[in-house]
């Protein structure tokens, strides 16, 4: 042992900075897993110190109506303080600033919420400052986006209130709950007179609870749940909110570490390339340590302590790299917790991380290290016995086994799933293997397809990428992989925008009126055509539960542990049409639809969207009873509905034949087609102050909307793809700084023959230039083919391909491949002859 | 101390197979000297590597200081080659990373006996050729003679009952090449060590004891060099 360390030292000493620089290849991949893990510690731990500031209580209890006399002694039985939050979507008006309008989330306080964290406002005061009953809180992103300050007046429903105070933080909800609805806060006592909480409005009742001192919440809630489910009320506690929490952070957490282990799988091939170099400079020297007598067990040995070694580098620059990420993720994730976090280093963490990276490395270091056990002591005598030795050593197809079972494995343990952890080793060796096979035909390409008729220095650069040796299959892999993994996200991001943008075309509705109750739908639909908008569609709502399915009620359906399918489905609160015929946005797919039927019809037949019936478990002809707001009405699937609901169109689940539910009590909703932006914020503010419960929502704040939530959540994976790319140039330094022996002695050949430093210069040019445009080009290809089948088969939409992402993508790759290369090459050319010649002599 | 008997050696190609070796036998007493001449192909570099274990014949054995090294497997004749045998290639086969010293230390350190008499011992055998002062010097910062001087103070540290030349002034000039026949003879003498000797000068091959001579394969002479007491 003694023997090998020591001279594993020794052999290293004219390659320590090359095998250095082999190692920062993984070096970005255990960074990214350090990261990643190490910040997902730091957030185990603030959602645990901060476990009820995620609640603001210890207990919440939520529901769709007002709590019923039931409900409330229910709720009693937790005893302690309680305080109560009304909330509701509507339009908020800012006369201040032209008198401009947001549909908002209005929350009505009553009580000391929150009990635990803080109510963040500025001025500060929280709570306090509602005490007047006339004040807002009014979230902060709201209030400069419309150049609103404190004192300035808002008007929501029918009542104006005096901004008192910017809203910062508060407990249970992150920042980015603003980009979805902007929340205002009232006091409970005002909200009743704004008007907003008619009939149909969604309007959602929540009773936060203190529990008393030495009170078990957690037992008695379990102990109550059923209760509280056969009510249709929702039960939070802190442990559950804790345990949804991790949950979603889990997968996050697994998502963004695949991301992250596809770098360091990438350079480990990166380091098993250079070492597979490396290897093949030091068989002289293995085959005169045969020849002194070293058993293959030791000359293996050297070199795998070199490169475990350099695994080991790697290992702990990623580890250093990787905390100083972590470092810089809260700022990145800004805005998407429910709470703060505090950095701390996870060190058993970090180890598993570098451990995951020595390991990978390792097996995929052993795969070139096996030529040494096989080199012929003869070598030393005569090099013609270097070649490799007959037949395939046994031993790489153990190899190849360990690795695709260390990649399953981590896949497997990040993502708790045997299925998804196989299903991503599996793509991961399908995307390999299909770039490695598209650069095997590009260099087959490059050598066949190049004209004769090209200056010497192009097909010169363009050779060098199929002669023997070269690493062009390992660097359009790193590469085209970097840029593949970019530029779906990318492209996928396009595609979703594109076909909601689209979606408001030509006459297609792009502005949606709700909340318009049954006396309102006349003179609304007359206001809006006088603005030169008439409405596009209107249907009326009829709110109704389902008591039960299939001759069974609910609250059995619900107890019954063999019953599978979502709860909610079973509880919900229906919002429900009826009309006589389907709409452009609907597709039958099963049964007959039936638009008309007789008032008294026993036993009506209704239409379920596809989905809903899946959850349900409903097929055509299944019975099941709707409670109509105290009228029970029998009623059979006649027939299932494909829905297009990314259209902004009133789109419902469940559809009634006109004729039964025309008396009951109902509300609208409608939407109309604005011609431009200006026309629908004009149209927006005349509806808005005719009818100041009726709220609107319009195309661009959908879009803007999902934009701000892409931007957030695609910057978040772009960072982690980055470190793909990052690893592919490494690799490529890595690979040029390889071969540059064999680089320097063709230089200098042609140099010797007269090519000036300038043709050299071009050569170097042309070759990283047709790499780097061949490796984003095949990445990009795949990238614009993944994205076709994303399109197709995933979000079932048209695909947008703007050519300008491509462009820059291959533009911006090929620059840096050419950059690196350049760098990683210099001075090759400022070899002197002679000084070369000599020493190969 | 080296029995050779019938031995073979072939190699499948895609046109047949070559046979480069065929039934050659002798056998050499300890502290006798052997050059094996030929021209280029007729086999001589084979047959010093299967002499020393570094391959295994087609045919025939090869007895190695007492041992049938033939039916070794590789790490075993590795042994005996770091126990029994010294090298001296035509081109040096220094390994480049290391100093001269620590060239000469490797067979040594491979048997597990590094340490400072190892060292002691190897910067004597230094010291024999010459080359006290370059003990710390890199193969790259010596000159070829100074390269081939090192690989015999290597070849000579572990005490090797059998030492094997392969063209040892082969790639050295007239002036440089003598001072290295020199020390190699010397060296043999001193120690008492069995020399085989493969090169293409006649010259050199004379001051052995016995020269083989080999064509296509098989021996096509065996006769006396200088006499016994001449030879070294």
């Amino acid at each position: 042992m003694t023997f090998i360390l020591c001279m594993a030292w020794r052999d290293s000493r004219t390659a320590r900075r090359r095998l250095a620089l082999f190692s920062l290849s993984i070096v970005l991949g255990i960074a990214a897993l350090v990261a990643i893990g190490s910040f997902g510690d730091n957030l185990r731990q603030a959602i645990d110190v901060q476990a009820k500031g995620l609640l603001g209580a210890d207990v919440a209890v939520e529901s769709r109506q007002p709590f019923s006399p039931e409900g409330r002694a229910l709720l009693a039985r937790f005893g302690g303080e309680q305080a109560q939050e009304i909330s509701l979507a509507s339009m908020v008006v800012f006369p201040g600033a032209g008198g401009q309008t947001r549909l908002v989330s209005v929350r009505g306080l009553a009580g000391a919420y929150p009990f635990y964290g803080e109510f963040l406002t500025a001025p500060s005061g929280g709570a306090a400052l509602l005490a007047r009953g006339d004040t807002a809180v009014v979230e902060e992103t709201l209030l400069r986006q419309f150049g609103v300050k404190i004192g300035d007046p808002i008007k929501i429903g029918a009542t104006t209130f005096t901004v008192a105070g910017a809203l910062e933080k508060i407990p249970g909800e992150p920042a980015a709950v603003a980009l979805l609805a902007p929340r205002v806060y009232v006091a409970q006592a005002a909200l009743a007179a704004t008007g907003l909480m008619g009939p149909g409005s969604l309007v959602n009742y929540k009773t936060y609870v203190k529990l008393a001192p030495r009170t078990d919440g957690e037992a008695l809630a379990e102990i109550l749940r059923p209760r509280f489910r056969d009510l249709r009320m929702r039960l939070d506690t802190v442990e559950q909110r804790k345990r949804e929490l991790g949950s979603a952070l889990s997968n996050v957490q697994a998502f963004l570490s695949l991301v992250g282990f596809i770098a360091l799988f990438l350079g480990a091939i990166g380091v098993a390339s250079a070492i597979h170099v490396h290897v093949r400079q030091k068989i002289t020297t293995v085959a005169v340590l045969r020849c002194l007598g070293a058993s293959a067990r030791q000359s293996f040995g050297v070199y795998l302590v070199q490169g475990l070694a350099l695994g080991l580098l790697g290992a702990v620059l990623g580890a250093a790299l990787g905390v100083a990420v972590q470092l810089a993720l809260p700022a990145l994730v800004k805005g998407l917790l429910p709470f703060d976090v505090d950095f701390f280093v996870a060190w058993p963490t970090v180890l598993r991380g570098m451990l995951t990276g020595l390991v990978i490395c390792g097996l995929f270091t052993l795969l070139p290290l096996l030529a040494v056990r096989r080199v012929s002591p003869l070598v030393a005598l005569r090099s013609a016995f270097a070649g490799p030795a007959p037949g395939r050593d046994p031993w790489t197809y153990v190899i190849w086994a360990a690795i695709a079972a260390a990649v399953a494995g981590f896949a497997i343990w990040q993502t708790e799933s045997w299925r998804t952890g196989l299903g991503f080793a599996g793509m991961l060796a399908l995307s390999f293997g299909v770039l490695t096979g598209l650069a095997r035909v590009v260099a087959w390409a490059a050598r066949r397809f190049v004209p004769r008729r090209l200056p010497y220095v192009w097909r010169q650069g363009v050779a060098n990428l199929h002669q023997p040796n070269n690493r062009t299959v390992l660097l359009l892999l790193s590469l085209g992989l970097g840029t593949f993994l970019l530029l779906t996200l990318a492209l996928a991001r396009e595609t979703l925008l594109a076909e909601i943008s689209t979606s408001g075309n030509g006459v297609r509705p792009n502005l949606l009126f709700f909340d318009i109750q049954d006396d309102q739908i006349g003179p609304l639909a007359d206001l809006v055509a006088k603005a030169g908008a008439p409405l596009v569609a209107q249907a009326p709502i009829v709110t109704m539960k389902i008591t039960s399915l299939k001759g069974r009620p609910v609250a059995e359906l619900t107890r019954d542990a063999t019953v599978r399918g979502p709860g909610w489905a079973l509880r919900r609160e229906y919002r429900t049409t009826y009309r006589a015929e389907l709409t452009a946005t609907e597709k039958l797919v099963a049964g007959t639809f039936t638009g008309r039927v007789a008032p008294d019809t026993a036993v009506v037949p209704v239409s379920l969207e596809e989905g809903i019936a899946r959850d349900l478990q409903l097929a055509v002809g299944d019975e099941l009873e709707f409670d109509v707001q105290g009228v029970p009405v029998k009623a059979r699937v006649g027939s299932l509905r494909a829905v297009e609901w990314r259209q902004l169109s009133p789109n419902f689940f469940i559809v009634f034949p006109a004729g039964v539910l025309e008396a009951a009590p109902k509300f609208f909703v409608a939407a109309a087609h604005a011609a431009s932006p200006a026309d629908s914020t004009r149209l927006q503010q005349a509806v808005v102050q005719a009818f100041p419960n009726v709220s609107a929502i319009d195309l661009a704040l959908v879009l803007s909307t999902l934009d701000g939530i892409f931007e957030k959540v695609q910057f978040v994976i772009q960072f982690m793809a980055l470190f793909t790319v990052a690893t592919g140039l490494v690799v490529l330094a890595g690979a040029v700084l390889s071969g540059r022996a064999q680089r320097v002695r063709e230089t200098v050949l042609l140099r010797t023959l007269g090519a000036s430093r300038r043709q050299l210069g071009q050569i170097q040019l042309v070759e990283y230039a047709a790499l780097g445009l061949l490796a984003s080009g095949a990445g990009g290809g795949l990238a614009y083919l993944a994205n076709a089948l994303l399109a197709r088969y995933v979000f079932a939409s048209a695909m947008a391909a703007p050519p300008g992402q491509l462009f820059a993508a291959m533009a911006v790759v090929t620059g840096l491949t050419v950059v690196t290369g350049l760098l990683a090459n210099r001075g090759v050319t400022r070899q002197s002859p002679l000084a070369v010649l000599r020493q190969e002599t | 101390m080296l029995k050779v008997e019938s031995l073979t050696k072939s190699y499948p190609t895609a046109a047949g197979e070559i046979t480069v070796l065929a039934g050659v036998s002798f056998a050499l007493a300890a502290g006798a000297s052997l050059a094996v001449v030929g021209p280029s192909g007729s086999g001589k570099t084979t047959l010093l590597g299967l002499c020393a274990g570094l391959d295994r014949p087609s045919g025939g054995t090869v007895e190695l200081a007492g041992e049938a090294i033939g039916g070794l497997d590789e790490d075993a004749r590795a042994r005996v080659r770091n126990e029994q045998v010294g090298f001296v290639f035509q081109n040096f086969q220094l390994i480049p990373t290391l100093t001269a010293l620590e060239n000469v230390l490797v067979p040594l350190e491979l048997r597990g006996a590094g340490g400072a008499a190892a060292e002691a011992e190897a910067r004597a055998l230094l010291g024999r050729v010459g080359l006290a002062e370059r003990a710390g010097h890199y193969p790259v910062q010596l000159s070829g003679g100074e390269q081939q001087r090192v690989a015999l103070a290597r070849a000579f540290v572990n005490q090797p009952k059998i030492l094997f030349c392969d063209e040892p002034t082969g790639n050295l000039d007239g002036a440089t090449a003598q001072a290295m026949v020199e020390l190699v003879f010397g060296l043999n003498r001193e120690k008492g060590t069995t020399l085989v000797l493969v090169t293409h000068d006649l010259d050199l091959a004379k001051r052995c004891q016995r020269i083989l001579r080999l064509k296509a394969g098989r021996v096509s002479s065996d006769e006396l060099g200088l006499p016994a007491n001449h030879a070294n």
